[in-house]
């Protein structure tokens, strides 16, 4: 088994499925002579030729569009968004076409696009490089949204959603790129999308978490585990749809929930899952569902350490953990 | 409605157990009237009323413990019973729209700060000023799984010692105590169908502990001719105590007995005109503690202790008195013991006694003990080998004085007034040579006290 960066196995995952299935292309900004900008798809242009390795110009609503068509013509595209905020321009493309795709043709077509996109902050993206975007596009049937946070997790789930039929965004949150190394077995593998994964077994709190929040978690569980409290871990790794039976599994075992992300806290995914564990583990709570979120502002700060101040830290997690726990 | 919070019954006292309610929901009390007896580690006190009132709720069942600060009973005045209604359904209103009103986007971590509410929030028979104002949560209410929980195991909660925070009942505490007291069978019957009529019911009366003559909770179960009580917590404490002592210190025991005729002659002479000078009797036990102190004075290491692997010697001379009340063992101090006359040692002796019999001992009357005089002749005992007060070296029992032939120096046989003086050794600070001497000079000066002898 290799040990890889996060972005290597995003990297290999495009290179294995774009070898074994010929329909399997790539499209986006800057994605082929110079690789990406974060050289996600670096080599693959000199490999697999500009067919399919396509560079566009700042069309993200092109780029989405052309993936939806040459879909419905039967290839496989997975389309790079450079950063997920410029993501917004292709809203309509995702949510009125990909999305409603096979539902509007009574089950005669499907739309089997990823749309991969960098997100979240902490580097040094200032506000337009910066933004969790995930809970607008899980609000929306017709729709898979998978955040991994693990190099293992980014190449299976990368696998499976090129061979999901259906339409997938990817978001890969950007502070992982080269910070988190992981074991990957040699072999072909997936993972199988809308499974979570409990990372940590514990009896006192659960936390779920997913993305780059997660690794935030699991060191703060490490610390709380010191006062004597062991924290249930789960990740999401698909937030839509959502393991429903992971997380209730979970929120059963320990009575205590707390929910963290880095997107802001209104109508975010926690609140989903929180609703969720309302609705059907009411007689298991020992406490009320509490949630770790950004702050309520529009954007994330340039300013460092305001950047700093924005996002989630392992202390202010640990903190939300240990007042959980002692409730 | 004013509350009544846990004191803090010393410096290093965070918790409190309610060892007894003296008053009912409904009783009226009057200012500094006593309303509950609390028990510490080392005393139980009484805790008076704050104010004139009918009492309206004990949130603090008996034999629970909880944080020092912690709101244990509700005392309605009579400005509270008029408008009792209307502000507690208004308190409910306001508190709701404060709090979860979408007037701030911000909806913080404040979340966290509230307890788990009931789902039948209008019908909850608990104030919610209690619930939301008070700095500590309320027992009263549960979470859902609590409930449940306490439903399925047929718990009563109110005898549980919540560890959360602020003496929350947790779902773990349940399930613990659930395992520890299996078929317990606490909680009553007709409230067990429905956990939530449950809570309610316990709202209203939440002392249900059965309490016996002699300060045991009854637990109920009975076994053929036998009936199992479950200890007190001040009985706990006391076991607790007196195992950990003989475990940690090895005992040694040794015993020397006095020839006291002529402290018995001079207090007979002597204990009429003291009794009317002074208001209290001359008991034998402040010439005892006299020559103790003064033995201790002259074998420094008898007044030690074993603290983390190392002697502590003691230079203040801090006598421990015993004194046991029907249910209950307690241990004051007489502070510089080598200080007083034998009638200030009287007073001190007299006082004490008092003040352990009424409940009404401080922590500053229980703290700094060196030594202890275990006065086990007050019961007629002759021969008895006392536990170390930890981390003390030594304890001595002074035995009942008793009458019998003595043979004397000059082979002579004669009746004289005798007593046996038992001590306890700590073996790793004292050795049986010192213990010797300390008992010889102790024995000494209880010989020397004759008609002579100074009270003053």
């Amino acid at each position: 088994m290799a040990t890889k960066l996060y972005i290597e196995a995003i990297h290999d995952a495009l290179y294995d499925e774009m070898k074994r299935d010929g329909r399997v292309f790539v499209l986006g900004e800057d994605v082929g002579v110079r690789g990406g900008v974060f050289r996600v798809t670096s080599g693959l242009q000199e490999e697999f030729g500009e067919y399919r390795c396509l560079d566009f110009p700042l069309t993200e609503s092109a780029i989405v569009g052309v993936a939806i068509g040459a879909a419905a013509a039967g290839m496989i595209p997975v389309a790079e968004i450079q950063f997920a905020d410029f993501i917004m321009p292709a809203v309509n493309q995702i949510i009125s076409e990909a999305a409603k795709m096979r539902y509007r043709s009574n089950n005669d077509w499907s739309s089997p696009i990823v749309v991969r996109a960098p997100y979240g902050g902490g580097v040094h993206g200032a506000l337009y490089h910066s933004q969790s975007v995930e809970a607008i596009f899980a609000h929306v049937p017709g729709l898979k949204i998978v955040t991994p946070a693990t190099p293992y997790d980014a190449k299976g789930l990368l696998k499976a959603a090129i061979r999901d039929p259906d339409p997938v965004l990817f978001f890969e949150h950007k502070k992982l790129y080269r910070s988190v190394k992981g074991e990957i077995p040699d072999e072909d593998y997936t993972v199988e999308i809308g499974r979570a994964h409990v990372a940590r077994s514990g009896d006192d709190i659960t936390v779920i978490s997913y993305g780059y929040a997660l690794h935030l978690v699991l060191e703060a569980a490490e610390e709380l585990e010191k006062e004597g409290y062991t924290t249930q871990v789960v990740d999401l790794r698909t937030l839509r749809p959502l393991d429903t039976e992971t997380i209730l599994e979970s929120a059963r075992k320990t009575g205590k929930v707390l929910i963290v992300h880095e997107d802001n806290k209104v109508s975010g995914i926690g609140a989903e899952v929180s609703a969720t564990i309302a609705e059907h583990a009411l007689f298991d709570l020992d406490a009320p569902i509490a949630r770790l979120a950004g702050p309520e502002v529009p954007a994330m700060p340039f300013n460092s350490v305001l950047e700093k101040a924005y996002m989630l830290s392992v202390d202010k997690v640990y903190e939300a953990m240990l007042k959980l726990a002692k409730f | 409605m004013p509350d009544i919070k846990m004191p803090q019954l010393g410096e290093s006292v965070t918790e409190g157990t309610i060892g007894k309610w003296l008053k009912s929901v409904g009783d009226p009390v009057s200012k500094y009237e006593p309303i509950a007896e609390v028990i510490t580690d080392k005393v139980t006190a009484e805790i008076p009323s704050d104010l004139d009132g009918v009492i309206s709720e004990l949130l603090i069942g008996e034999g629970d413990t909880v944080a020092v600060g912690t709101v244990i009973c509700k005392i309605a005045t009579e400005g509270d019973t008029n408008s009792d209604a209307s502000k507690g359904a208004s308190e409910v209103k306001g508190d709701d729209t404060d709090k979860d009103g979408s007037s701030s986007p911000v909806q913080g971590n404040h979340m966290m700060a509230r307890p788990a509410e009931s789902v039948k929030e209008d019908k909850a028979q608990v104030p919610p000023a209690n619930a939301m104002h008070g700095s500590s949560l309320p027992r009263g209410r549960f979470s859902p799984a609590v409930l449940r929980l306490a439903d399925e195991h047929g718990v009563n909660l109110n005898l549980l010692h919540g560890t959360g925070e602020g003496g929350r009942v947790t779902r773990r505490d349940v399930l613990t105590y659930a395992e520890l007291h299996p078929n317990d069978g606490s909680m009553p019957e007709a409230t067990m169908n429905s956990s939530i009529a449950a809570n309610e019911s316990m709202s209203q009366t939440p002392v249900s502990a059965q309490k016996s003559d002699n300060g045991n909770h009854v637990a109920g179960v009975h076994g053929g001719d036998d009936e199992w009580i479950t200890p007190s917590p001040i009985r706990k404490t006391i076991a607790k105590r007196m195992v950990e002592s003989k475990h940690t210190a090895p005992h040694a025991w040794t015993m020397v007995e006095a020839d006291v005729t002529s402290l018995v002659n001079f207090r007979n002479t002597v204990k009429g005109d003291f009794k009317r000078k002074e208001g209290i009797d001359l008991t034998y036990l402040p010439f005892f503690i006299k020559a103790v102190a003064e033995a201790l004075k002259r074998y420094p290491i008898m007044n030690a202790s074993w603290v983390d692997e190392k002697i502590v010697m003691h230079h203040r001379i801090n006598v421990s008195i015993a004194v046991a009340t029907d249910d209950v063992l307690v241990v004051p101090v007489i502070q510089d013991a080598d200080r007083l006359s034998v009638a200030g040692l009287a007073h001190s002796v007299n006082e004490l006694a008092a003040k352990a019999r009424s409940g009404r001992l401080s922590m500053s009357d229980v703290q700094g003990g060196t030594f202890t005089v275990n006065n086990t002749g007050a019961f007629g005992s002759v021969l008895s080998q006392p536990i170390l007060n930890a981390p003390q070296a030594g304890i001595l029992s002074v035995e009942s004085i008793v009458k019998r032939p003595v043979v004397l120096q000059n082979d002579a046989i004669a009746v004289r007034s005798m007593v046996n003086l038992c001590l306890s050794l700590d073996h790793r600070v004292l050795d049986g040579w010192v213990a010797g001497q300390f008992l010889r000079a102790v024995r000494e000066r209880l010989e020397s006290f004759d008609l002579q002898t100074v009270l003053y």
